[in-house]
């Protein structure tokens, strides 16, 4: 029997609700793309008050599933059952209004109205003459608030809170549906440790109201902390579901995978060379103050602290994004001018940004096109005409030898996964040889597979000579990958760590002071 | 490379060098069936064939030559992810200044008595340089500013104007010499049409200019991060536009053998619908010139047919702003499906 939305949630409102086994299931689910197979065959089955964790590499299939049980897409084949009744979404509103609420990765709050407005939107108490009742919506969002724990003014605008902050917006708009299951794509990705404890929290409560969960996360530690079962999948299928304290990391991993990942960080002890990159007193007048270190060839210098702490303004200073207001940048031994992007990348500087869609990938154009982009600035052009032939040949290769994985180069690139992506952007750097390579977050958001490759990739660049200076949020990256490592904390540098003395510990006592 | 190593490198297959079918294929279906659709409906209403009648095509496409010449630059604008509104004042502001430079000796009331029988070159190249002058502005005022490209051209179009009506007082400028005249004449437009769009045809496609211009419009954060020069090439880029600009100024006034302060009024619009039909997307880092000439073609077709046809030119404008909001309609519809996986 299909019901549809309508009359489900017409059904639900009025409570009679037939109590099944599973708050949602999906079987047999099948979603098909020109040219990918994103789900075969695929099940998945959500229990009454618990946390079902979604796990797999990127383009496995986990987002798919996520956007066919949050009605973004509809199914090609298979079923979708709310405790135990089919049922056929059509949209995300028809999921919502039955009970299904999803917190996207992008956060989807309208940055210059209220807190109360947005959650209210679409359902704000009306007064008698059939205006917004401010004051009744006001004290419905403390009171929601309030129930969650969340300590946020409903009369502030969106766009002055932090990022975690309209996150639990977010999840008070969609507890306030009165959602039985809710979608949560990568909630902790923006956020610090502590603002991560706080919504794992929020998480808790709202299990013990026997809320299900569904929670997408690359994070193995949050698997282990929050999760009480997950389901793994590969290139689209389903590889199966366990207990969360079933299983190891490794074990999780392999079935991720489909093979075993013997050596997480590929560190290679190569010898280490001169200074080549030196930089003393650098200030942005904003972010950052008194900043100063060195890399030496074949080096890693690893850059952690907190989210804030100002890592990515002192790469995009050092780099020519942003000028300087104080301070010297030494590049083998010469003080250099470097004003823009332009004259960084001339002196042999790369720059991998944190942001692959906003300031890496040219979405709406292929990968070719993205990958000669930067190398074409002194290179492969005579003339000025670009040498086709030359520069197709050399980003084949490079492609080949970053294992991007596609039909061609001439796909667009937003059609490749993120891990692909980041791949293609790390080619368009290793395209231009250079001597010193700053790397923002190389792998947030990308799967462990894509991960272990772009670790590879780094030490591999290290051994030829390159410095490289890594920032990243992930404590075993940056201690696995490192042979120094920097920590910041607000605008400053607290201290260096070699790559023997350091801990986690250590490394957290500096950022956090 | 042996198989084994592509097996392991992933499926990266050999690529086809010639890939897909060109995007400007479906415009080109478009034009076929608009222009089919004339010849049916003349035949059934006139009683006689559209297409095949020579003269016919020869004013159509000499019609819209001056649009076209406008629109190749107005799409490198528009793949940069700008606009550009001045287009139509300049080709007015080009026209009336070269032609005072092109008047002959014969003609009693010349607005430069001692300036008058210059060769050829010297009206031209003045209309090209005020043309490049205008876009340079344009550009820099957007690369230095940063207001938007609707704003920055929007102001362009109201001055330029001003100064093309301020320069002779709303006096037309008449008696041209026949060397700046020949210009105009016969195909001579069309020719000057195709030329700048294969030009720029080639520039686009194979020159770093091209691949900047690009990347710029898909997204101008990255540009600059993979060490482009943003502003100056932008400033390229609408200096080339009005260069364009200036250039159909130059034919139009050499067309009409006249110059008055109100030519090219609302080319600009011509120029972008033109663009926009022939499959450049108002979002930036998609385009291509062959879509912009098949684009113009259409115009042209279209209002050719319906003259043609003995439709009131009240509803070809009516008509015709259908047609433009349909296609950019479409192209939204495009971008949709694109990103929906």
């Amino acid at each position: 029997m299909v019901v549809s939305p309508s009359t489900m949630a017409a059904v639900r409102a009025s409570g009679a609700v037939p109590n099944a086994e599973f708050l949602l299931s999906a079987e047999g689910v099948r979603k098909e793309f020109p040219g990918v197979v994103a789900l075969d065959d695929v099940q998945f089955r959500l229990k009454r008050g618990s946390v079902h964790a979604l796990m797999g590499e990127n383009g496995a299939g986990k987002s798919t599933l996520m956007k066919v049980l949050a009605g973004i897409y509809t199914p090609d084949k298979g079923e979708v059952c709310l405790k135990g009744v089919e049922i056929q979404l059509k949209s995300p509103l028809d999921a919502l209004e039955n009970g299904i609420a999803m917190i996207h990765q992008e956060l989807n709050l309208m940055p210059f109205m209220t807190v109360a407005e947005n959650i209210w939107i679409r359902r704000e108490p009306k007064n008698r003459f059939g205006f917004v009742d401010h004051g009744a919506m006001r004290r419905m969002t403390e009171e929601l608030l309030h129930r969650l724990n969340i300590g946020i003014d409903p009369e502030i605008e969106v766009r002055e809170l932090s990022v975690a902050n309209r996150q639990m917006v977010e999840i008070a708009k969609a507890v306030s549906y009165n959602s039985d299951v809710l979608i949560m794509d990568e909630p902790t990705s923006a956020l610090t440790e502590r603002e991560v404890a706080h919504l794992f929290q929020i998480i808790r409560d709202l299990k013990a109201q026997g809320i299900g969960i569904v929670y997408i996360t690359h994070k193995m530690n949050e698997l282990f902390e929050i999760a009480d079962e997950f389901s793994v999948f590969r290139d689209g299928k389903y590889i199966g579901t366990h207990a969360s304290t079933d299983v190891t990391r490794d074990d999780i991993i392999r079935m991720m995978v489909g093979r075993e990942i013997t050596q997480m960080f590929p560190k290679e002890e190569v010898p280490i060379g001169d200074v080549v990159l030196s930089v003393k007193g650098l200030s942005d007048g904003r972010f950052f103050r008194d900043v100063s270190f060195e890399v030496r060839a074949g080096e890693i210098l690893g850059v952690a602290g907190l989210v804030g702490s100002g890592r990515s303004n002192v790469a995009e200073t050092v780099f020519g994004v942003t000028p300087a207001k104080a301070g010297t940048i030494k590049l083998f031994g010469k003080q250099v001018d470097i004003k823009s992007p332009t004259v960084a990348i001339q002196h042999g500087l790369a720059f991998l940004t944190e942001d692959r869609k906003d300031t890496g990938c040219l979405l709406v154009l292929n990968i070719l096109e993205n990958m000669q982009i930067a190398v074409l600035q002194d290179k492969f052009v005579k003339a000025g005409f670009v040498q086709e032939s030359a520069i197709e040949e050399a980003c084949e290769a490079m492609a080949k030898q970053l294992r991007v994985k596609t039909p061609n180069l001439y796909e667009r690139i937003e059609n490749l996964s993120g891990g692909n992506q980041q791949k293609a952007l790390i080619g368009r750097w290793m395209l231009t040889n250079p001597k010193i390579l700053i790397l923002d977050e190389p792998t947030r958001g990308i799967d462990v597979g894509a991960k272990a490759e772009i670790h590879r990739l780094v030490t591999e660049m290290a051994r030829r000579g390159v410095a490289v200076v890594m920032i990243s949020s992930e404590m075993p990256e940056v201690l696995g990958m490192s042979d120094r490592i920097m920590v910041m904390h607000e605008g400053r540098v607290t201290g260096f760590l070699n790559r023997d003395e350091a801990t986690q510990i250590k490394v957290m006592e500096l950022a956090a002071q | 490379m042996t198989t084994k190593t592509a097996e392991a490198a992933g499926p990266l297959l050999k690529s086809p060098r010639r890939r897909r079918v060109p995007p400007e294929l479906s415009i080109f279906l478009v034009l076929i069936g608009i222009a089919l659709v004339y010849e049916i409906l003349g035949w059934i209403f006139v009683g006689q064939s559209f297409l095949f009648n020579s003269q016919r095509l020869t004013i159509m496409i000499l019609q819209v030559s001056v649009i076209g010449i406008i629109a190749v630059g107005v799409t490198q604008v528009i793949i940069t992810g700008g606009i550009d509104l001045s287009s139509g004042s300049v080709v007015g502001m080009t026209a009336m200044i070269a032609a005072s430079f092109a008047q002959a000796s014969t003609w009693p009331r010349a607005l430069y008595p001692g300036l008058t029988d210059l060769p050829f070159f010297i009206p031209i190249g003045v209309g090209l340089l005020i043309g490049l002058a205008a876009g340079y502005i344009n550009g820099q005022l957007i690369a230095r500013t940063k207001i938007p490209p609707f704003i920055a051209t929007l102001g362009m179009m109201v001055s330029a104007r001003g100064i093309s009506k301020w320069y002779t007082k709303g006096q037309p400028v008449s008696g041209l010499t026949d060397q700046f005249n020949f210009i105009g004449t016969g195909i001579w437009p069309v020719i000057v049409f195709l030329v700048v769009a294969l030009i720029f045809h080639i520039a686009l496609r194979y020159t770093r200019y091209g691949k900047f211009t690009y990347a710029i419009g898909a997204n101008a954060q990255a540009a600059r991060v993979s060490g482009i020069n943003i502003e100056a090439h932008l400033i390229k880029v609408y200096a080339i536009a009005g260069l364009l600009a200036g250039l159909a100024g130059v034919v139009t006034a050499a067309r009409a053998q006249t110059a008055q302060a109100g030519m090219g009024v609302m080319y600009e619009l011509d120029a972008i619908a033109a663009t926009v039909i022939g499959g450049t997307s108002l979002t930036g880092g998609v385009g291509r010139i062959t879509g912009t000439v098949i684009g113009t073609i259409i115009l042209g077709v279209m209002t050719s047919g319906f003259t043609f046809l003995r439709v009131d030119a009240y509803y070809q404008e009516i008509v015709k702003g259908g047609i433009i909001v349909a296609a950019v309609v479409i192209d939204v519809y495009r971008q949709k499906k694109r990103t929906k996986h």
